[in-house]
Parts: structure tokens; sequence; C-alpha cells
């Protein structure tokens, strides 16, 4: 069984342990008492800064250097936005942090708006989490009545004011700079950067976006200290004095064909196969893996022969996935078609683009088509080509969109078609025997299923 | 407007205002008041939309432009008493998500986003509903159904058209 202790799940199965009574009767708000007591903003914000936490949120940026961007001595008001839109399939970390542990997510966001010297907190939450919203309610009515959040919090000259806020069932809103447009009561389309929110965000004042595992590592590092946090993980490499590591716990989110589908916690930098062996039973049914995503479908797809691959933010982009992600590995077995996998995420890309740049809302409306087409046995071999065309077009990383969705809807076509362009070339070949060397230009559809 | 054409209730434009302090602009209550409106009527029709714009000194075409991009509220008529989404997204389809849609639908008469002729329950597709390790999985109002089995599916539908119906929150 797994040795290793967990932290950030240390009390999700205690009984009652969504409520204050138990959350403090495990030390919690010690940690929070412990630094409005002994310490500065500035100089949590380099305790942070110094333990190099990364958003787990996806991007992996250094938490500490995100509020360090804020301008100083700013009049005000500064926001923090809590990024509870989880909505990359695969990933339910933050729900069962939500769900089951409502305090150590609150006491995480008051400690980061005192670093950050936010006066109001928006808690961003999709629709699809209901149980998440009511235990994070009772929690912030809890806080208010203890004296953690309102005016003059453990009476200090800190005043912080914390609201949920409820999405409307849409993947974008968990892109930073679309989340802000949503509260802002817009549609959520993701706005260019710079600024970034920290100089111009939400209410166009500085903001901060942070996702609710992240602040589950703020609270432990203040409860536990920068030398705990940085003995878990992965060093940063000698040979690159920018590379911030891979330090502290991760939850990794397990499901798919494995027999104990579930939310771990692991040193960043386990392998892939040691999470799908050691914590998820194996690969179900008896049978073998035949790929797995490394962290939600956007990050695209690992091979069997890659599954050694270390879970860390260096890790999968090793082996030509996107990145770390959220680590969620979704595990595949040996049966299933890659064409039924690929015209999955094509098809989730498409309903969620947000129509903004037409590099994605194209491109991901006619990889959708092209892969309804090839399902149907209608494929042409060139089609894998045009496919590689979009995925390579489409994006941050070539340059042609606003937002990284697009980046997230090509990855799986780009890795699907060149780790298993074999798999593709013969089910075009076999199920459609007299046209798959066709060149001209073919119909669509007309049954589509995008939207 | 006469009294008697308003769409929103005094309570709801209570609810509604309830939620002017938290946000420094009116326009940051659009999601809000769309959900409070949604969650009494189970849709927005274009009347509401007006009032709410009325309320948030919007014009109405901003908030129509927001309540659009969402594709969650429904604007012609109401959905069911109970809107259950039926995951299809990859964790749950490698499980038998899309399976299972299929068999709601064909056993409920309906495609997604219909409504059962008693105007019990309106079936729905999601993307990730975030309960990967409950794979397939159901969102029907506020309860999550897991693990699903065609059988335990049925029973659903059934239990939901018997009146046990629970819709979506309230509170935005």
């Amino acid at each position: 069984m797994p040795k290793f202790e967990p932290i950030l799940l240390a009390n999700i199965d205690k009984p009652d342990s969504h409520t204050l009574k138990v959350y403090e009767s495990t030390g919690g708000y010690r940690a929070l008492k412990k630094v409005l007591a002994e310490s500065t903003p500035a100089a949590f914000v380099e305790t942070i800064k110094s333990s190099n936490l990364r958003g787990r949120g996806g991007a992996g940026f250094p938490t500490g250097l995100k509020w360090f961007f804020l301008p100083k001595d700013h009049p005000g008001p500064i926001y923090m936005c809590i990024n509870a839109d989880e909505s990359e399939p695969g990933t339910f970390n933050n729900r069962i942090l939500m769900e089951e542990d409502p305090h150590q997510v609150i006491e995480g966001i008051i400690l980061s708006c005192f670093a950050t010297r936010a006066t109001t907190a928006y808690i961003y939450i999709r629709y699809e989490y209901p149980l998440s919203y009511d235990r994070l309610q009772a929690a912030i009515d809890e806080c208010y009545a203890a004296g953690y959040l309102g005016k003059n919090i453990l009476g200090k000259d800190f005043a912080l004011d914390l609201y949920l806020h409820r999405g409307a069932a849409a993947y974008i809103c968990g892109e930073e700079t679309g989340l802000i447009e949503s509260l802002e009561g817009k549609r959520a389309w993701p706005r260019i950067k710079p600024p970034f929110p920290a100089v111009e965000g939400v209410f166009r004042k500085p903001t901060v976006v942070n996702n609710i595992e992240t602040a589950c590592c703020v609270t432990q590092i203040a409860a536990r200290g920068v030398e705990w946090f940085k003995s878990i993980g992965v060093p940063s490499d000698p040979k690159n004095p920018r590379d911030p590591g891979s330090y502290g716990p991760k939850l990794y989110c397990l499901s798919g064909h494995v027999n104990k589908p579930g939310c771990y916690e692991a040193p960043l930098g386990i392998t892939c196969r040691e999470l799908i062996d050691e914590y998820g039973g194996g690969v179900w049914k008896g049978r073998k893996a035949k790929a797995a995503i490394p962290g939600g479908i956007s990050m695209g797809l690992m091979t069997e022969a890659e599954l050694d691959t270390p879970l860390d933010f260096a890790g999968p982009g090793r082996v030509g996935c996107l990145g770390l992600g959220t680590a969620a590995v979704v595990v595949l077995d040996e049966t299933v078609s890659m064409v039924d996998f690929l015209h999955n995420s094509c098809r989730f890309f498409a309903h969620e683009s947000c129509g903004q740049c037409t590099p994605c809302r194209e491109g991901t409306a006619w990889s959708l088509t092209m892969l309804s087409r090839i399902k149907a046995g209608k494929g042409r071999l060139r089609d894998l080509d045009l496919l590689l065309e979009i995925g390579d077009s489409i994006g941050i990383m070539p340059g042609t969109t606003i937002c990284g969705l697009a980046d997230g809807a090509a990855w799986p076509i780009k890795n699907a078609i060149r780790k298993f362009r074999g798999e593709f070339e013969e089910y075009i070949k076999r199920t459609n025997p007299t046209g798959y060397m066709v060149n001209d230009a073919v119909e669509a559809l007309p049954i589509l299923v995008g939207h | 407007m006469a009294t008697a054409e308003r769409i929103l209730t005094d309570e709801m434009i209570e609810a509604i205002k309830a939620y002017f302090p938290r946000y420094p602009t009116r326009q940051a209550v659009t999601l809000p008041a769309l959900h409070i409106v949604n969650q009494r009527l189970r849709y927005v029709p274009l009347a509401a939309v007006v009032e709410i714009a009325h309320l948030l000194g919007l014009a109405p075409a901003e908030v129509q432009d927001t309540l659009s991009f969402y594709g969650f509220f429904k604007q012609d008529k109401p959905h069911g008493e109970t809107r259950a989404w039926v995951c299809r997204s990859i964790a749950c389809a490698l499980r038998g998500g899309e399976e299972l849609l299929d068999h709601l639908c064909h056993t409920a008469g309906i495609r997604p986003g219909q409504t059962t002729a008693d105007g019990k329950v309106t079936l729905e597709f999601a993307e990730c509903l975030g309960a990967c390790d409950f794979a397939p999985c159901i969102l029907a109002g506020d309860k999550l159904v897991k693990n699903v089995t065609h059988e335990q599916a049925d029973q659903l539908l059934k239990e939901l058209r018997g009146g046990n119906h629970t819709n979506g929150k309230g509170q935005p």
C-alpha cells in the first residue's frame, strides 16, 4: 500500500469533517492565528514565494510570484477570485476538498487575502457542484459567526468578505480571464493579456485568481512551514535557474479503466504507472493499459510505454504531452478505440469553445465534423493530415488564439494521431475500403451533435 | 408596465437586490439574477430578461448577451420539474456513459434537451460532472447519482416521474 501520509486529504474521512468544530479540533485556523499574530502581508508573500508553490489549477504558475506581481501601495480594492470552476474532464479533486474539508479551503483563502491585501474574495463555483456549494456556504456562515471573516478578523485591522458566485455550466469560465468576465456579468470571453489580472483584473482592479487546491496548500505551508513543503516532491533543476521545481503533495484524480478510481494524495513526481498500480489497484478486468491522459483531457495522451513518466510539472511535457495540467489521470484499457477517444475529445472542445477566436471556433467544430465522419466509416487517410493541420495551428503556442482552450483541444488530436497513427489508418481503410484514398472535397455528414 | 403582467415577483426582486452589496457593479448580479429567476420559473423568458435589465440598470441586450452565452437557461418554455444531467465526457464514456444516455433517451422517449410529456423530467447531456470516481454518473437536480446501471437509471426515471422531484439550487 502507499506509504505517503496524506496532508491535504488528512481529514476527509472523519465524521462531519466539513464542520468548523471538527476542523478546529484537528488544529484548523491555528495557522491563520499564527500568521496574523506574527507575520506581515509582505513577509507571508515571501514565505509562499520561497516555498516555490506552483498553482494547482493547471498552468503551474508560481503562486508567490503571482501575488508579488500586484502593484505595490495600490489604494485598492484588490480582489481575490478563487477558481472552483473545475470542469476539466477527469478532474474532481477540488470537489472533494470543498465537500469534505471546506474550512481548509477557506483558511487558505483568508491567508491569501491577508498576503495580497484583498478585502473581497469570490469563489467562482461551477453549477454542477451543488453539495460543494452548500458545504462552502455553511462553512462561510460559520466563519462569519466565529470572527474569521468580516471586519477586524481575530481582532486585527484586517477585513475580508467572502462570497460564492455560481457559474452556469461553461468550461471556459475556468480560464482566469474568462472567469473574470463571467463574474462581471458578461459572456465569458477570455481577455488578451497583458494587462494581466494582477494589474487589471475583475472590475478593472488588481486581482489574483487562485485554485482551490492551491489555497489548501497555502494553509498547509502556513501550518507546517516551507521546509516541510520543500521536503516533498521534485527539486528544481540545478542546470536551469528558472525552474521552480515541483514541490509539495498533490492530489491526483484517477479514473477510467482502473480497479479503484478515486482522488489520491501523493508527492509530486510519482509516476503514472505507480499511481495506477499502487493507488488504483491496476487496470480493471485484468487488462493492460493502452494509454492514459496525464492531467485532464487537454493535456493529451501517454502511451503504455510512457507510463513510467513522473507526474510532476516537467514530466508529461517530456513525452510530448502539454503538461501536468490538473493531474487527472484517465486510464484507457487495451480495448478502447482511439477513434472513439478522439471523437469524445473533439466533441467536448467543439461544445466548449467560447467562439471568440475563429481558429478555435472553426478548428474544434471541423475536427469534430471530421472525427464524426471517420467514426461513421466515411473517413479518408487525408483527414488525418487535415486534423494534424488543425492541431498544429490552433492555440496560444502557434499564436492564433487568445486563451489556451485551443491548445487543450489540439493536444489530444496531435498526440492521438501521432502516437496511434497506424490504428487510425487501419480503421479508415477497414471501414471505408472504397473511399479511403479519395482526395476530393466531401460533404459533411448532416447530423452533428456539437451543440 | 402593469403589475399583472410582471414576470418577476416581489420575492424574486428582493432576492436579486440582496446581491447588490456583494459587487461594485450591478452588472455582476446578472448571473445571480438569472439563477434566481430560473430556479423559480425553470426558464428565463425574454420578458424576464427585460425586467432583470431594468433592475440592474442595463440594456436588455446586455443581459440577453450573457444569458445566451451559457446555453444553460431555457427561454422558450420551462424545463421539467427535474433536470437530469447525464455525463458524456471521457471518464464516464469509458464506463458506459454514452450508452446510459442513449438508454435513458430510449426509455423516456425523448432526446437530450427535451422534456417528458408529463413535464416531470428534462434529460440533458453534461460535459464532465466532476464525479469521475463514480462514473458513469447523473446529476438529477441537486442529487448526484453514482455508478449508475441501466436498471438504476430506469428506477431513477420512475422516481422522478412519480413526483419526487428535486430542482436545481435556489441560491446562485
